[in-house]
């Protein structure tokens, strides 16, 4: 089994190497086979592996292949060195299946893009980081992922590299994560100064023996690893560079900005729960964290006009429901949530990607209408992701993920009504926006004609990513329905269960009151945007929708607080001050050398002058011997 | 002998070279890749003779007098540490012939002397065990780069090559007072004139005596480095020289450096580096922040990269200023990851200047889709400058911050912003010059074989750095502890007293209770 694992992480690395050295040289049909094809073995590879997992004799089983020895110093060591258990068999799972059908699809999605081999390098070097990211055994490791994605991210965001706005967002979205991934390493450091190890094992095992809760080395660590957390799953306040990543190819937005790497954050979370579970105050500021930032991208995703932003806010908001879970302790909810968005909010991302392609590069929802009868493919796929996002009760994977996640919210031991509050009303938000882009883009009456259809390489794809968002949901059925537990027993191995705080109030009523809502949000949708399109537009000019749709104001403050000041900053100084020093110098120099040259002026007048001065000088000296 | 050998082979390759150029260009390339070849394979042959040895801290002490009535003699060693930077000296030659090979054709024999006398000054300063001979090849290093700089340089060639010489003479100068002082000082406490390094160790002095010697020191490293406020002569020198002298300013001279402070101000003055610590990484912290933004200002490419090296010469520094193993370690690292990661975007500014004879950013811009490779190559050698993992950089910029983390919280903190400032300004030269809209329309060739080779080697090493440091670490580590031991000695007998800048160095760092308190105290 250590070799299938090592092998699952070494096929993309190689596709990436292949097509990177050799890129230029490949015939144009060979290169979607190293590309897709390393991704698809890996795939392959996970499901064996998936299944020999699952079968072990023991289930709570860890698989660990160590490859070699990557530091050793001082008493710094760290391996590269892979740890697979139930937490990272999910991970991988999503990563390369899902990572797989997204290749698929952009086989034909880029086909007549001049950067063709160079996409698909950066494709596999992205699935290659993340792999690496969550099957790491010791943080360092961990963050040469972490790190790796974010290059990629950088490198994919900005793929389209003529256009400068496209290269803004690509560094806005490096440079905000890598705030936070500084914040991270410094969390290792002082983990390792007190810990003596970066083994995420030891280090569990460590902290538990030498903390005490709410510890103030426990929360520093946790508030930290936060901090990375924070950045790449783009939560409050660093939320701000998703949005504009949507710069970047629609299969790029799905595999990265979606399904994987912004879950990163909550995978770290995960991974290191003993920690934050020392650390009570951070863990509810991650709770606090998820529930405003699923409130603030929920209003955000309401107002937008372009398609992807739509999704992307919508995204930030998903992940801050993540965030929620994981705050009040339903690590297993978080995971389970994170599984089912990655089905269908990839599915979203390559539906809206399909719909901008054959409406030629039109992102404006506004522009678009009554596509139902145009790509009905694309429609009812579209529907069914949405459908999923929208927590549709029963029949959607989403309301099963949903539902657990605001039932723990109220009930679990760090859970209240206040974050329930806000779980519900993201809830409405999320039906409403969702299905306000449903009725938009696809109802209503036409707008621009759509000019080609897309291929069996596109729909197959979101095919089966339709399927998996409506049947994920049956493997974890709540308690009041069924009481399958598949998912959370799988994950009990590596993450606590929830520790409830209150269970006067049944869950049925949890779920009623969810479905209602959820029905709810998608009548109002309905009525405004379908029945009533002009207070569907009074609503559009009104002003805080434009504040809703500009992200809050975010990026103006941090304009006039950072960027501005940095700049200016570098501009006065351009010529770096110190240099004055040395031309000083040279000018004092310059001076003597001038005032010596005035008394050279060939007059003998002064001359005279000179060697009488000069005389009573020596003699006044000397008299006073 | 062997050690001998290798600056002969440098010198009389430079003699040689000088002569032939009167006959041909292609002959004083030849000899130069010939005799630094040759000195790759003795230090490799002496590195395998070592690993068969086992570890001794010296691996070969060549001692001859030379003049035996002021106590000079003619003593070279190597050890770990001396081992990797030859190596990367000779790597660093053979690129800087490699790189010259089409821009150079003016006086192309005193060129190559000048290269081959520079490289064996800095062998020489990192083989000397005699404080004289050592200030001997410390000033050998400095009149042919300053040809270099003045015969072969851009516009405004003949400003740097002054204040260049004249910032590390003047410095150089007072290193030169102190080790005199030095000589006195242990001639009159034990009765034997020696400039030799091994005896002048643990030369016993007052410790205000002792402070101001090591400045005298301090002065010649700390330009050379350089640390800010000394750095001015470093952008003009580095921006003005040609290709291959800003690759072996970047990657070798400063590395003489580093090389002193870990070789000689820390083991002779042990004390009087404790006391100078706090302000040591201060300054580091100043170079690393001042540096980034600097660079960040710039729009000349040149002087961008000049100003990276500033920055990143501020982590060697708060390393060694750490006083603990994994910092130094991360030194060491660091000398060698920033030689190549460094020299590898002069390189690149080289490259471009050859095609589009402009090294101003705001005339480039799209040269993605003319010169793809260069564009690759171009990124992860700016994904090395700004520290990403996988790549040698990472490895030194992590274990100095790990190391200094363990001396200062604060200045740790601090250092780690750094990090960001130099994301900011590696993408925005990836942005400049690569991506975005083409400003002028460039009709450019993409590297040649000769090119695609030097930047392929620059990326194995990185890589290779970044993936399997280990080995590196481990040739180090002798020489590394020999270093701090000194260090160690000075603060065991002080722990007694836990005033003024000693409490800031905590040494009992596994106590993990009272932690507050200890958090407190770590952040003087």
């Amino acid at each position: 089994m250590t070799a299938i694992l090592a092998l699952i992480v070494i096929f993309p690395l190689l596709g990436f190497l292949i097509l990177s050295v050799f890129g230029g040289r490949l015939p144009r049909h060979i290169i979607p086979w190293i590309g897709a094809g390393s991704a698809g073995i890996s795939a392959l590879l996970t499901i064996i592996l998936g299944i020999s997992f699952l079968t072990s004799s023991s289930p709570g089983g860890v698989v660990v292949a160590t490859l070699w020895q990557w530091i050793n110093t001082g008493g710094l060591t760290a391996s590269i060195a892979l740890r697979l258990d139930a937490l990272s068999l999910v991970f991988i799972f999503v990563i390369t299946f899902i990572g797989f059908l997204i290749h698929v699809y952009s086989v034909e999605f880029m086909a007549d893009d001049e950067g063709y081999s160079r996409f698909f390098s950066y494709m596999n070097l992205f699935v290659f980081s993340m792999l690496i990211l969550v099957l790491a055994d010791n943080l360092l490791l961990l963050y040469l992922g972490w790190e790796g994605v974010g290059l990629c991210s950088y490198l994919l965001i900005g793929f389209w590299y003529r256009e400068p706005a496209n290269g803004y967002a690509a560094r806005k979205a490096f440079i905000i994560t890598r705030i936070g991934d500084t914040a991270m390493i410094i969390g290792l450091f002082l983990l390792f100064l007190h810990l003596h190890t970066l083994n995420i094992n030891e280090l569990m095992q460590q902290a538990t023996l030498n903390w005490e809760p709410g510890s103030s080395l426990a929360t520093w660590a946790a508030l930290l690893l936060l901090g990375g957390a924070l950045g790449k799953s783009a939560q409050l306040p660093l939320q701000t560079w998703l949005p504009d990543a949507m710069a970047g190819p629609s299969p790029v937005s799905a595999l990265i900005h979606a399904a994987t790497m912004v879950t990163a954050g909550v995978y770290l979370i995960a991974r290191t729960h003993v920690l934050f579970s020392l650390a009570p105050a951070v863990q509810a500021t991650v709770a606090v964290i998820g529930a405003l930032t699923l409130l603030l991208a929920g209003f955000s995703a309401l107002t937008q006009h372009d398609l992807k932003r739509a999704l992307a806010y919508s995204t930030v908001s998903q992940i801050g429901y993540m965030f929620l879970a994981l705050g009040v302790g339903a690590w297993s909810a978080g995971i389970f949530h994170f599984m089912v968005h990655a089905f269908f909010k990839a599915l979203l991302f390559l539906a809206a990607g399909v719909i901008i392609v054959v409406l030629n590069e039109e992102h404006d929802i506004f522009k678009m209408g009554g596509l139902r009868k145009k790509i009905p493919g694309v429609f009812w796929t579209f529907l069914i992701g949405a459908a999923s996002l929208a927590a549709l009760p029963l029949v959607t994977a989403g309301f099963y993920s949903k539902d657990q996640i605001l039932w723990y919210a109220w009930s679990a031991g760090n859970g209240g009504p206040w974050l329930w509050l806000a779980g519900i009303t993201g809830a409405f938000l999320t039906s409403l926006y969702t299905f306000r882009l449903v009725f938009i883009v696809f109802f209503g009456k036409t707008g621009t004609e759509p000019t080609k259809l897309p291929g069996r390489f596109m729909v197959i794809p979101m095919v089966i990513l339709a399927a998996f968002s409506l049947v994920a949901g049956f493997i974890e059925l709540p308690h009041s329905m069924g009481h399958l537990q598949l998912f959370s027993g799988f994950m009990s191995a590596v993450l606590p269960g929830v520790v409830m705080a209150n269970e006067t109030i049944p869950e049925l009523l949890f779920q009623a009151v969810a479905t209602v809502i959820s029905l709810a949000g998608i009548c109002l949708a309905y009525l405004i945007y379908l029945k009533r399109p002009a207070l569907a537009d009074a609503i559009n000019h009104s002003r805080i929708s434009r504040f809703f749709c500009d992200g809050w104001g975010f990026d103006r403050v941090y304009d006039t607080l950072f960027v501005k000041p940095i700049v200016w900053l570098a501009e006065i100084d351009k010529n770096d001050f110190t240099d004055i020093f040395n031309t000083a110098i040279a000018s004092v120099v310059i001076i003597f050398n001038r005032a010596l040259n005035l008394t050279q002026n060939g007059k003998l007048r002064w001359y005279v002058m000179g060697l009488a001065l000069g005389i009573v000088f020596i003699l006044s000296i000397l008299m006073n011997l | 002998m062997i050690l001998l050998f290798l600056i002969l082979i440098l010198l009389a390759g430079g003699a040689l070279a000088w002569i032939t150029g009167k006959w041909s260009d292609l002959l004083p390339r030849v000899i130069s890749l010939v005799a630094l070849s040759l000195d790759l394979i003795l230090l490799i042959a002496i590195y395998n003779g070592q690993s068969a040895a086992g570890n001794n801290s010296w691996w070969i002490d060549y001692r001859v007098d030379w003049i035996p009535t002021f106590g000079i003699s003619l003593h070279l060693a190597i050890d770990g540490l001396s081992m990797l930077l030859l190596a990367l000296t000779m790597f660093i030659g053979l690129v800087s012939v490699l790189i010259s090979w089409k821009e150079i054709h003016e006086k192309t024999g005193f060129f190559h002397f000048n290269i081959l006398w520079i490289l064996s000054g800095i062998s020489g300063v990192f083989l000397s065990m005699d404080l004289f001979l050592f200030y001997f090849f410390w000033e050998l290093m400095l009149v042919p780069m300053y040809f270099l700089i003045s015969i072969w340089g851009h516009e405004n060639r003949i400003y740097a090559s002054y204040k260049f010489f004249i910032y590390t003479q003047a410095s150089g100068l007072l290193m030169f007072l102190s080790i005199i002082a030095l000589y006195f000082i242990h001639g009159r406490s034990t009765g034997i004139y020696t400039f030799d390094y091994i005896q002048l160790l643990g030369t016993t002095m007052a410790p205000t005596v002792a402070f101001i010697l090591m400045s005298g020191f301090l002065a010649a490293f700390l330009v050379k480095l350089p640390v800010v406020p000394f750095h001015n002569w470093l952008p003009d020198a580095h921006t003005e020289a040609p290709t291959a002298g800003s690759v072996i300013l970047a990657g070798l001279l400063l590395k003489t450096g580093a090389y002193g402070l870990i070789r000689f101000v820390l083991p002779l003055f042990p004390e009087a580096s404790v006391t100078f610590a706090p302000a040591g990484m201060i300054l580091g912290v100043i170079g690393i922040l001042y540096g980034a933004k600097l660079a960040f200002a710039q729009t000349d490419l040149k002087r961008l990269v000049a100003y990276t090296s500033v920055s990143h010469m501020g982590f060697v520094i708060l390393g060694v200023y750490a006083f603990n193993e994994i910092a130094m370690q991360g030194v060491v690292v660091q000398m060698i990851a920033h030689a190549l990661s460094t020299g590898a975007l002069f390189i690149l500014v080289g490259q471009l200047y050859e095609r589009i004879h402009t090294r101003d950013m705001d005339r480039m811009g799209g040269l993605w889709k003319q010169v793809p490779v260069m564009g690759a190559t171009g990124i992860i050698f700016a994904m090395a400058s700004l520290g990403l993992p996988g790549l040698g950089n990472f490895i030194a910029e992590f274990l100095i911050l790990a190391g200094t983390f363990q001396a200062s919280i604060l200045m740790t903190c601090l250092a780690c912003a750094g990090l960001v400032a130099a994301t900011i300004y590696s993408l925005r030269i990836v942005q400049k010059v690569f991506l975005g809209k083409e400003k002028t329309t460039w009709n450019i060739s993409d590297l040649s074989v000769r090119e695609k080779i030097i930047s392929a080697s620059l990326v194995i090493t990185l890589v290779y750095l970044g993936m399997l440091p280990q080995q590196v670490i481990d040739t180090a580590k002798p020489s590394v502890l020999k270093s701090l031991n000194s260090i160690e000695q000075t603060r065991s007998q002080n722990t007694g007293k836990p005033t003024g800048e000693a409490s800031i160095w905590c040494d009992e760092i596994n106590t993990d209770g009272a932690s507050a308190k200890y958090l407190k105290c770590k952040l003087w």
